[in-house]
């Protein structure tokens, strides 16, 4: 059910709910499978840390910009819709590693149902390593 | 001056690729809100496309002596970069239209930019495709501009 007073009740500084997120040997594998990427980073161990000099199997950079874009469609429910996206990847993360999404209300447009959402990603060490920014789109009066 | 990128690499930058028409099944996308750990029930049933189905859709699928040695498969739009490790990098869309089991869709690639910047590590090749995906219709369903980084 869509509902038409929810972007009413949101400002600027409101905090999306969290979410750990820790990929393993085979979320890593499903995700590249259904891409069909055999980039050998994400597979082959020996290769990756004794070729590339990687500490672990890197995770897929846009598994976690989809990472990100589902805790966006969580907080949002069925009430809006994704108008835009965008993410980067700035720091290598391995299978394994506990990381936690946290975001916030950027801005909120009342006169055209355009809310911005800062989105990101930090690993144990308190590092951003995704940062993202999502634009969605409520119904409005 | 850049020390990597000659004038013959930077004439690349404004081609595209040939099309790519690809239809969307129900399984392609229950097999990647698996793998992506979806929690919407319609992603799951594949029902509906999560957000970010197009770059599983649309990633080359290609023969395995295909594959460079880092198993990165070789992209024919792009021209021989004098550094060869790819990193993700980042990605920017905008979405017109949801994408449902049964539509066809269409991908054209255009490589817009190369550059170069410094990184802590070495010098980095920077390269931009923008992405355009629309429907049968030929009405637009996304438009993408993806990021990648050599080192």
């Amino acid at each position: 059910m869509t509902d038409l007073s929810r972007i009413k009740t949101l400002s600027p500084g409101d905090v999306l709910p969290g979410r750990e997120f820790c990929c393993d040997n085979v979320q890593l594998f499903f995700y590249n499978a259904s891409l069909w990427n055999a980039h050998r980073i994400h597979y082959d161990y020996p290769y990756a840390t004794q070729v590339e000099g990687y500490p672990g199997l890197v995770v897929a950079g846009p598994l976690m910009g989809d990472w990100l874009t589902q805790c966006v469609l969580d907080w949002m429910e069925q009430d809006a819709t994704l108008v835009s996206f965008e993410y980067s990847n700035r720091k290598a993360c391995y299978t394994g590693d506990v990381l936690n999404f946290a975001g916030e209300v950027a801005s909120v447009e009342q006169d055209n149902g355009l809310v911005t959402l800062d989105l990101r990603i930090t690993d144990r060490e308190g590092d951003t390593v995704t940062p993202g920014r999502a634009v969605v789109r409520f119904p409005f009066d | 001056m850049s020390s990597l990128l000659n004038s013959e690499l930077l004439s690349h930058i404004g081609r595209s690729a040939p099309p790519r028409k690809e239809l969307v099944t129900r399984r392609d996308i229950r097999k990647y809100s698996v793998a992506t750990g979806q929690t919407r029930a319609s992603f799951l049933a594949g029902d509906e496309a999560p957000p970010m189905f197009h770059i599983a859709l649309f990633w080359d699928v290609v023969e395995m002596d295909q594959l460079s040695p880092d198993g990165v498969s070789v992209d024919t739009l792009l021209p021989e970069f004098p550094l060869k490790r790819a990193m993700a990098g980042g990605w920017k869309i905008e979405y017109f239209k949801k994408i449902h089991p049964g539509d066809v869709l269409t991908a054209r690639r255009t490589l817009t930019d190369i550059y170069e910047k410094k990184g802590s590590k070495g010098p980095l090749i920077f390269y931009e495709l923008i992405v355009k995906i629309e429907n049968e219709a030929g009405e637009p369903v996304l438009t993408e501009k993806i990021t990648r980084i050599l080192r």
